[in-house]
């Protein structure tokens, strides 16, 4: 039974350190090429999981609503690069920060201003519902497609930036901005790419999880803070890290939740051992981050 | 004879294949001029940063005053008694350069963690600060922002915030660059009459000033010392010749 | 007086006279909004030590303001209910007296701060700014699922703490000692930016390589700004706390600490009167577009927006004119 349960734990760990993943990928790769700080990125994941709920809700496609998902998303990401991050190259990094946080409160109100106050529903795909099993154990089919599609992305992520023209630009914009510029590479055009891509990224996951999750104002945020702790503590600018990072941090949390209450029952009454067990779960993952930060400061793939 | 103020003993430092800075022993003596001389790339500013403590050696040791300072860090050096200058002026730039030099008379006095007290009121602070500043000829500048400064003021900034420290060597990391024939003369001889005060490691580009100043040159090519010597034996010496002069603009 | 000084001047002296003039007129929300303007800068004017003059973008201030917020909260949520705080090794009774809060406040997001601090300022840059993020994150989950107090819903204090000769509970009394406390805390971060700490600690925000080559450690100064600047902030979230008799979970949000940058900027970065100036702004706009529009945070982002990319001075540098170096 609780073997069973762990099993289940360890796959919703898995999913969730992917979906982390496609996040901290997007901000990793975009401060390692332009090194911009996003804190609006949350809002991209929240524009795709909207735009997924809008567009499947109107036509009953949950595949066109995950296209709508990653256009929107990427399309959003263009604009955003075009009128505001590209003024903040240059800047400071508390510009970086104001800049981007007065974008999150204009996707949030404007968000809002559209779709209201409620949450949206996405519904699971017909295609994609009810659960697959094993014996004795059974799990939900979508959240194991889920965990595909997320190691499918990431694989097609490694590709794209150790195989392909764009990623080797990636690279080399990384390495030296001034030296590709002059190399005839239109550089302005490669960051908007590469912040459409990051954002096309942060927007398939919300829609994704959508799906799991409500669909409401204000979800991304607290995504893109786990996604910082991922980058943290996997090194920034590494997409290597930042995989390793987000599967960490998937597991940690999730199996602290499940795991430290269970522990605390052996030596307390139930009912404390749920408070206090959830209340120290909560914080597990930033301990992971504290403990990488004694012993690694640039974290566990990120160059000194 | 007196015991070196600084001493390298087998500095070593790779990055990858590449020796930066290999077996390098080098000593600085009370009342001198010791400069460290080199074509680009030789590795000179390895030298520097792992002598400052920007860099730790992969092997070695570097000794100051008397003690081993290989395990120290910056701070930890310039509270002994290193008081360096930088290739690229590294300077508070909104600040005055009255405050600049305050910075420095502050650092030698240690009592940083005081709250409460105007610093810029602290007369004893001031006095080092602006008997500094009449040192290196910038009295006049004392109220000017340091950013709006001109490159050579600049260097003379810099110098006078090392003196504040009242050093027992001098770490000086190309101190002419870009002064100018008249600033270069300036400068050359106020450190001529430094080193009585502290001996200086002083790396230069500007061979007139080198000949000119040093006791003594060191030759640093490829990572490795080829001669030490003074400027006569320097000039003379065939190794440095083909490998130095023959091949670079002895501007 | 320089303008700059004149126009601080007269911030103290609006700041003051908005709420008298309400008191006599019989206004007792208009005091409340001018308590939570002098309560707010207060803590930004914690935040401006590090940010300000340090130059270190703490996203997590958040951590200290709710620190306060729940000193206060559980002092007096023991002290109303007559249940000890502990009872072993030796008995901690809770309390309604403001000056022990404050004490408690303090001491406590000093701590606080001093552990936050030695991992964050290990890093710099983005990284610290990520970190502080997450430290923040992690007290809000906390105060989440901790039950004791509130969890979730927060924790409500039936009657505001009191003040020795004071009414606490009539507005106007209160204001003054939120206003008081602010003015201290102006007066002190005055004094700490003119004295041998703030001139190395400003080089710092500069050119750290300058400060360590005179032989002093930029950690340490940056890791005692950051102490100082979490108990200016935590004594500020003690008094919010006893403004609203309520503590919650979103003291430690990210929103709030992104609010309390949001401050110094729009009032101007490096100005002394920065967070006072952009506090009561931030009120201001919270109170009047609030009333015209449900989504007026939209505005405040758009003027924040311009603020970033067009008008880096704030608003004391539009009416003051370019910053002059402190002599």
């Amino acid at each position: 039974m609780t073997a069973l349960l762990l099993l289940e734990q360890t796959l919703n760990g898995l999913q969730f350190g992917l979906m982390l993943f496609l996040m901290a990928a997007g901000l990793t790769l975009i401060f390692g090429v332009m090194g911009i700080i996003n804190l609006a990125h949350g809002s991209l994941y929240m524009v795709g999981a909207f735009a997924a709920a809008a567009v499947a809700g109107l036509t009953g496609s949950f595949l066109l609503g995950l296209v709508a998902a990653l256009a929107a998303a990427a399309m959003m990401g263009a604009i955003v690069e075009i009128t505001v991050i590209r003024r903040l190259y240059d800047r400071d990094h508390l510009d970086q920060v104001l800049a981007t946080f007065a974008l999150i409160l204009i996707f949030s109100e404007g968000t809002r201003w559209l779709f209201g106050s409620f949450p949206l529903y996405l519904d699971v795909p017909a295609m994609l519902s009810g659960a697959v099993s094993i014996g004795a154990f059974s799990y939900p089919l979508y959240r194991l497609a889920i965990i595909v599609m997320g190691l499918v992305v990431a694989a097609g992520l490694f590709l794209l930036i150790a195989r392909t023209r764009i990623g080797i630009r990636i690279r080399a914009g990384e390495s030296d901005r001034e030296m590709i510029a002059a190399l005839g590479v239109d550089i302005s055009k490669l960051y908007t790419i590469v912040f459409a891509l990051g954002a096309a990224l942060a927007g398939f996951a919300g829609a994704l999880v959508g799906a799991i999750q409500s669909v409401e104002v204000g979800m991304g945020e607290p995504v893109l803070i786990l996604a910082f702790v991922v980058i943290v503590i996997g090194g920034i600018g590494s997409i290597k890290g930042a995989f390793v990072g987000a599967i960490l941090v998937g597991l940690t949390d999730t199996l602290g939740r499940f795991l430290l209450p269970i522990i605390f029952t052996a030596f307390m009454d139930p009912s404390a051992a749920t408070a206090a067990g959830s209340a120290l779960a909560s914080m597990l993952i930033y301990i992971l981050m504290a403990m990488v930060l004694i012993f690694r400061p640039t974290g566990l793939y990120g160059s000194a | 004879m007196t015991d070196p103020i600084l001493r390298t003993k087998g500095l070593t430092k790779s990055f990858g294949a590449l020796k930066a800075c290999n077996d390098v022993s080098l000593d600085l003596f009370p009342g001198e001029i010791h400069a460290l001389i080199g074509p680009n790339g030789a590795g000179k500013s390895t030298l520097i940063k792992q002598i400052a403590g920007n860099m730790a050696p992969d092997s070695g040791e570097v000794w100051f005053d008397g003690s081993d300072v290989t395990h120290l860090d910056t701070v930890g050096r310039a509270r002994r008694g290193l008081g360096r200058t930088f290739q690229i002026s590294s300077l508070a730039m909104e600040y005055t350069v009255l405050q600049n030099v305050v910075l420095g008379a502050l650092g030698r006095d240690g009592g940083v963690m005081r709250f409460f007290k105007p610093v810029m009121k602290d007369k004893r602070l001031l006095e080092e600060a602006h008997a500094a500043l009449d040192r290196v000829g910038l009295t006049e500048q004392a109220a000017t922002r340091t950013a709006d400064l001109s490159h050579g003021q600049r260097r003379q900034l810099e110098v006078a915030v090392a003196l504040t420290l009242k050093p027992k060597a001098f770490l000086m990391d190309e101190p002419m660059a870009g002064l100018g024939v008249e600033g270069s003369r300036n400068l050359t001889g106020f450190l001529d009459t430094l080193r009585h005060e502290a001996p200086i490691l002083l790396v230069e580009h500007d061979m007139d000033a080198v000949f000119a100043l040093a006791d003594r040159i060191s030759v640093l090519v490829y990572g490795e010392i080829i001669a030490t010597g003074t400027g006569d034996e320097i000039r003379a010496n065939r190794d440095v010749r083909t490998a130095y002069l023959g091949e670079e603009d002895v501007a | 007086m320089t303008r700059e000084a004149l126009l601080n001047t007269a911030i103290m002296a609006l700041l003051a006279a908005v709420p008298i003039i309400a008191h006599f007129t019989g206004n007792p929300f208009t005091i409340t909004l001018a308590t939570k303007v002098a309560i707010l800068a207060m803590a930004a004017v914690g935040l401006n030590i590090v940010l300000g003059l340090g130059g270190l973008v703490s996203f997590g201030h958040a951590v200290f303001f709710g620190i306060g917020g729940y000193s206060m909260g559980i002092l007096a949520h023991h002290a109303q209910l007559f249940i000890p705080i502990m009872e072993a090794p030796f008995l901690i009774d809770g309390t309604k007296s403001m000056p022990i809060i404050w004490l408690v406040a303090v001491i406590t997001s000093a701590l606080v701060a001093l552990v936050i601090g030695a991992l964050a300022i290990r890093t710099s840059g983005v990284y610290f700014i990520m970190i502080t993020l997450a430290f923040g994150q992690m007290f809000y989950y906390f105060a989440i699922s901790w039950p004791a107090y509130g969890g979730e819903d927060g924790l409500p204090i039936y009657v505001r703490n009191s003040f020795p000769g004071l009414n606490t509970l009539d507005p106007i009394q209160f204001f003054a000692i939120t206003y008081v406390a602010l003015g201290a805390a102006l007066f002190l971060s005055a004094r700490l930016a003119r004295s041998r700490f703030g001139l190395a600690l400003g080089a710092t925000r500069q050119n750290a390589e300058r400060v360590e080559t005179v032989g002093v450690d930029a950690y340490r100064l940056r890791l005692v700004a950051f102490v100082i600047s979490g108990a200016i902030t935590g004594f500020a979230g003690a008094l919010f706390a006893d403004l609203n008799r309520f503590v919650a979970p979103t003291m430690f949000s990210w929103q709030m600490s992104g609010e309390f940058i949001v401050f110094i900027i729009l009032g101007g970065i490096g100005r002394l009167f920065g967070p006072v100036v952009g506090a009561g702004l931030f009120i201001l706009l919270e109170h009047f577009l609030g009333g015209v529009s449900d989504y007026w945070l939209i505005y405040v982002g758009a003027i924040l927006l311009a603020v970033v990319l067009f008008a880096r001075g704030g608003l004391i540098g539009a009416l003051a004119g370019r910053e002059v170096a402190h002599d």
